[in-house]
C-alpha cells in the first residue's frame, strides 16, 4: 500500500427520494372482518396475513389449536390441504402470541382465489381429527421440551414472569402436562368460541388488483360467521424495579442478560423520540452500547435493544449474551450507557445518524411483499394503516436533542430497569452482588 | 377435486455484466419499483480455503473486514451505512465470503466507496484482531457451545462425510486456532484471496445503469489489480461403505439424527444436480411430503424432518463436493436406526414405484414460490447473482431457476433417489445428555 495515498472523501448522499406508498384498498365485511389489500407487483406472488383476537385463552388449548388448525376439514385431510396449497405454489401456517391467532401464507398470485377458498374452509370447518391431534400433541410437547432447554427461552420465561407478575402475558408457554390433557373436543369448542371474523384483519399484498382481491376475499370469507366471544386483556402493570434476578444455570459458559424498561405504543406522542433514544442507546449496531460492549470490549456478539409492542402495552428489552467471566463488567457498562443517555444530551450528529437509520429502514421495510404484509398487519393491530408510515416519518424528522433527553430520562433511566441474568450463579453471583441486591432462583420450568 | 396445475411463472430481471481492467467482475440488475438498492461484494474464498491450524480463519477475517480500511477509522463503516438509512452484514460460506448492504438508493455512491475502500485494504491491527477474536468466541458460544444442538448438523456432519481437511474441519474454528491467529496471517490471507480479480460486485434495485457504471469505475477503477489465486480441487472420493457417528450433547433433551449423501457437481454437472434439489423437497416439504407423512404422522418416529442441499442449505452457491442432507429430531427414546431404515425404505419406494399423480408438479410450484420470494428482496438478487457470476459466470440463471427446476422429470427424481444408498450414506446421531 502506498504511504502517500491521498485521503479520499466520503461521497455525500444524493437527494432523498420521497416516501411513496403503494396502492391499497380496504373493506369491512358484514361479518366484521376487515380486509386490506396492497398492490406490489414486483414478483407474481401474494402474501397473506390473517389475525384474529385471541387473548385470555387457555394456553395449552390455544397452542394445540394453533398446531392443529390446518389438520383437516369435512372434505379435506391435512395432507390434502397441504397438497392443494402446494399446487398453487402456496402454504399456510398458524402462529400465536398472547393477543392473537395468526395465519400466514404465500402463493402464486394466480392462486389467490384457491388460497382464500382453502382458508375459508379451514376457518369455518376445521375438524381436529383425533388421530392427527394425538400426533400433534406429542410434537408440541417435544417442541416445548426443546425450547425449554434453550438459554434464550429460559431467560425470556424468567423475564416475562418477573415483569408481568399476575398479568396474562407472564406465561406464554404451556406446561407439557397441560398440553397432554387437551382433547379434540376442547379444540372444537375453543374454535367455535373464538375463531371468528369480528375484529379480525386479513391483509393481502402482492401482484394483485386491489378491488378484485377485495371481491375475492368477500366471496370466500363473507359467510364466515360473525359473532364471537370477546375477551379483553387488561393493561400491563408498570415495571416494578427490585433486586436483580439471577437465574442459576450451572455450567453455563455465557450469561444471558435481559434489562427491561418502560416503553409506549406506536400511537403515543413519545413514540418517535423514544424510538430514536433507544437507537442511540443500543437499538442498532452503531449505538453506544454495541460499540462499547462488543466493538470496544469484546464481551458479546449480538447485543440488541428492542421495543416490543403488544396490544396491552409496550416494553423495551435490552438483551446480550456475554462471556461468564465478564458478566458483572458487562452489566456495569449497560447501566453506564443507560445512565448516560438518561442524564446527558446526545450529540446532534448521533441523533441525526439514528434518525437517518430510522427513516431509511422504513423505506427498506416496505420494499418487499413479505415486509409490507407483515408491517400492514402489525400496524392494523394497533388500529393503524399504512398512512401512519408517512406520519411517523414526519414525526421522526421533528425530534430534537431536547426531546431525546426528556424521553430518555423518563424511559431509559437505569433506576427504572428490571434486570434478569441467566448464568452460572456460582461464578457470577458474587460480582453481580457488588452492583445491586440480587435474588437467585432456579431455571423456571 | 379438480386437478389444477399452476403455470410456473418466470421473472426476468435485466442483467448487465462487465469486468474492470483490474479484473473485478460487476453485475448490475436494475429494478426501479422501490427506492432501495442492494450492494454485494463476494470474494472467492471460504471455509474450505483455510490453512491447517487456522480453523475458523475465513470467518474471523470476515470480521476484520469491518474494522476500518484505507480511509476509514474503526466503526466508520457501520456508521456510514446506518447513517445513510441502510443495513449491512457479511457471512462466511464454504466457497465464498460475502459483504453486503441494503440502502435507500440515494446512498449508492457511498456504498460503492465503502466497499472499494476495504477492497484496497482493511486496517489490520493487533488491537482489532484481539477484539474480534473475543467477539467471535462469543458468537461460537451463543450459537454452538451454550445451546442444545449447537452446530448440528452443519459442523458435526462434515467430519463424518468427508476425510480431507478442507471439507471436514470445523468452519467456526477451535478457540486455540482463533487465539493463535496473527496480524501477519491476516495480511497474507488478504493479499492472497481478497484480490480484485477474485471478487464480484453486484448492485441491484433502483439504479440508472449508466450512472452506476460511472460510479463503479470511479471508485473501484483504481483498486490495485491482483489476480485470482489458483483454486484447488477440493474433490475427494465418494463413500464406499456406510459411516455412522454419534455424540452426546449435554444440553440436548431429545435425540436427533442427520444423514447425507454426496450428489453430482453443482457447477460442472448442473443438469444432473438439479433433480436432487427437487428430490429433497419431494421428500420433506410440508405435510403432503413423503417423509413427513411416513415418519412424523404414520410411524411417529420423528418430531420434525427437513431435507436440503448443501450442509449450509445453499443449493445454488456451493461447489463440489457437496451433499443432500436429511435431518430429523426424535421424540423421547426415539430410535435413530429406525429412522435411517425407514429413510432407505422410502427412497427405495420412490425409486421403484415413482411419484404419485401431481406430486412432482405441486412440489415444483412451491419451489418456484420460494425462489421468487427470495428474489423479491433487492439484496437477495444482488447476493445470489454475485455468487452465480463468481461460480458460473451466469448471474441471469437466477431468473431461470424456477423453470429449470420445473422441467425436472419424474424419471430424473427417481434416478436421483436410487443413488441414495445406505452404503453411500454418512450419518451422525445426537445422544441427549438430558442436562438443562
Amino acid at each position: 500500500m502506498s504511504a502517500t495515498a491521498q485521503r479520499r472523501p466520503l461521497p455525500p448522499l444524493g437527494p432523498t427520494r420521497r416516501l411513496k406508498l403503494p396502492r391499497q384498498a380496504e373493506r369491512t365485511l358484514a361479518n366484521g372482518l376487515t380486509v386490506i389489500v396492497v398492490r406490489r407487483p414486483a414478483v407474481p406472488l401474494v402474501e397473506l396475513r390473517l389475525w384474529m383476537p385471541f387473548g385470555r385463552v387457555n394456553l395449552a388449548r390455544s397452542h394445540l389449536l394453533t398446531q392443529t388448525l390446518l389438520s383437516g376439514t369435512e372434505t379435506m385431510s391435512s395432507v390434502q390441504i397441504a397438497a392443494e396449497l402446494q399446487k398453487i405454489g402456496g402454504g399456510l401456517s398458524a402462529g400465536l402470541d398472547p393477543d392473537r391467532l395468526m395465519l400466514s401464507g404465500t402463493g402464486l398470485a394466480t392462486g389467490l382465489d384457491r388460497m382464500l377458498e382453502i382458508l375459508a374452509e379451514v376457518l369455518t370447518g376445521a375438524t381436529y381429527p383425533t388421530d392427527w391431534v394425538g400426533v400433534e400433541r406429542d410434537r408440541l410437547v417435544d417442541g416445548i421440551e426443546v425450547a425449554r432447554s434453550q438459554p434464550a427461552h429460559q431467560a425470556r420465561t424468567a423475564l416475562l414472569r418477573r415483569i408481568f407478575g399476575k398479568h396474562p402475558y407472564a406465561t406464554q408457554t404451556p406446561e407439557p402436562e397441560q398440553v397432554r390433557a387437551v382433547r379434540p373436543a376442547a379444540l372444537r369448542s375453543l374454535h367455535a368460541q373464538r375463531v371468528h371474523p369480528a375484529g379480525a384483519v386479513l391483509v393481502l399484498v402482492g401482484d394483485l388488483r386491489p378491488e378484485r382481491a377485495l371481491d375475492a376475499a368477500e366471496k370466500a370469507l363473507g359467510d364466515w360467521s360473525g359473532a364471537g366471544h370477546e375477551a379483553r386483556v387488561p393493561p400491563i402493570p408498570p415495571l416494578a424495579p427490585g433486586p436483580l434476578l439471577l437465574v442459576d444455570r450451572p455450567g453455563s459458559v455465557q450469561s444471558s442478560m435481559r434489562v427491561a424498561l418502560p416503553a409506549v405504543p406506536r400511537t403515543h406522542p413519545d413514540h418517535a423520540a423514544l424510538q430514536l433514544a433507544n437507537l442511540i442507546f443500543g437499538g442498532y449496531f452503531s449505538s453506544r452500547w454495541v460499540e462499547n460492549i462488543r466493538e470496544d470490549k469484546g464481551y458479546t456478539y449480538g447485543p440488541h435493544s428492542l421495543i416490543e409492542h403488544s396490544v396491552s402495552g409496550s416494553v423495551l428489552v435490552a438483551a446480550a449474551e456475554v462471556a461468564t467471566e465478564v458478566t458483572a463488567p458487562a452489566l456495569v457498562e449497560t447501566i453506564y450507557e443507560l445512565g448516560r443517555i438518561a442524564t446527558v444530551p446526545p450529540d446532534a450528529d448521533e441523533l441525526e445518524q439514528a434518525r437517518q437509520y430510522a427513516l431509511g429502514t422504513l423505506q427498506l421495510g416496505i420494499s418487499t411483499q413479505a415486509g409490507l404484509a407483515s408491517l400492514v398487519s402489525a400496524y392494523a393491530g394497533n388500529g393503524l394503516r399504512l398512512d401512519y408510515l408517512a406520519e411517523h416519518a414526519a414525526r421522526l424528522t421533528k425530534v430534537s436533542v431536547d426531546d431525546i433527553t426528556e424521553v430518555a430520562a423518563r424511559y431509559l433511566a437505569p433506576a427504572r430497569a428490571v434486570t434478569v441474568v441467566l448464568g452460572d450463579a456460582e461464578r457470577v453471583a458474587a460480582s453481580l452482588a457488588t452492583l445491586a441486591p440480587i435474588e437467585t432462583a432456579p431455571v423456571p420450568c | 377435486m379438480p386437478t389444477r396445475r399452476a403455470r410456473i411463472p418466470a421473472t426476468r430481471y435485466p442483467v448487465e455484466r462487465f469486468t474492470l481492467d483490474n479484473g473485478l467482475r460487476v453485475v448490475l440488475t436494475p429494478d426501479r419499483s422501490a427506492p432501495v438498492i442492494g450492494v454485494a461484494v463476494v470474494y472467492d474464498v471460504g471455509i474450505r480455503s483455510e490453512p491447517q491450524g487456522r480453523t475458523g480463519f475465513a470467518h474471523l477475517f470476515e470480521h476484520l473486514m469491518f474494522q476500518g480500511s484505507e480511509n476509514l477509522e474503526k466503526l466508520a463503516h457501520f456508521r456510514h451505512v446506518q447513517g445513510a438509512g441502510g443495513t449491512f452484514n457479511g457471512s462466511t460460506h464454504l466457497d465464498y465470503t460475502d459483504y453486503f448492504e441494503t440502502l435507500p438508493s440515494n446512498a449508492l455512491e457511498r456504498a460503492l466507496f465503502l466497499e472499494a475502500d476495504r477492497m484496497r485494504g482493511p486496517r489490520l491491527t493487533e488491537e482489532n484482531l484481539r477484539n474480534q477474536v473475543d467477539v467471535v468466541k462469543e458468537e461460537i458460544r451463543v450459537n454452538v457451545l451454550n445451546r442444545p444442538y449447537g452446530g448440528f448438523p452443519w459442523l458435526t456432519l462434515p467430519p463424518v462425510l468427508f476425510d480431507t481437511f478442507p471439507n471436514a474441519h470445523d468452519g467456526y474454528g477451535s478457540f486455540d486456532d482463533l487465539e493463535s491467529a496473527t496480524v501477519a496471517d491476516a495480511a497474507d490471507f488478504f493479499r492472497r484471496y481478497y484480490a480484485s480479480g477474485n471478487a464480484v460486485l453486484a448492485v441491484s434495485g433502483d439504479i440508472d445503469t449508466a450512472e452506476a457504471v460511472t460510479l463503479i469505475e470511479r471508485h473501484f477503477g483504481d483498486v490495485p489489480a491482483r489476480p485470482a489465486p489458483d483454486r484447488p480441487d477440493f474433490d475427494e472420493p465418494d463413500l464406499t461403505a456406510e459411516r455412522r457417528s454419534a455424540y452426546t450433547d449435554q444440553l440436548a433433551p431429545l435425540p436427533a439424527v442427520a444423514a447425507a449423501w454426496r450428489v453430482p457437481d453443482p457447477i460442472d454437472d448442473f443438469a444432473a444436480y438439479l433433480p436432487y434439489v427437487v428430490l429433497a423437497e419431494v421428500l420433506t416439504d410440508g405435510d403432503a411430503s413423503r417423509l413427513v407423512g411416513r415418519l412424523v404422522h404414520r410411524d411417529r418416529a420423528v418430531t420434525s424432518i427437513g431435507g436440503y442441499l448443501g450442509v449450509m442449505g445453499d443449493p445454488f452457491d456451493v461447489r463440489d463436493p457437496t451433499a443432500l442432507v436429511v435431518q430429523a429430531h426424535l421424540p423421547p427414546g426415539g430410535d435413530a436406526d429406525k429412522v435411517l431404515r425407514v429413510l432407505d425404505e422410502e427412497l427405495d419406494r420412490l425409486a421403484q414405484g415413482g411419484l404419485e399423480d401431481g406430486e412432482l408438479a405441486r412440489t415444483q410450484a412451491r419451489m418456484a414460490t420460494h425462489l421468487l420470494r427470495e428474489t423479491d428482496a433487492v439484496l437477495g438478487r444482488a447476493l445470489r447473482m454475485a455468487v452465480l457470476e463468481q461460480q458460473r459466470g451466469e448471474p441471469g440463471l437466477l431468473g431461470e431457476l424456477p423453470s429449470l427446476l420445473g422441467a425436472v422429470t419424474e424419471e430424473q427424481v427417481r434416478a436421483a433417489a436410487a443413488t441414495l444408498r445406505p452404503e453411500r450414506r454418512a450419518s451422525v446421531e445426537v445422544i441427549p445428555g438430558g442436562g438443562r
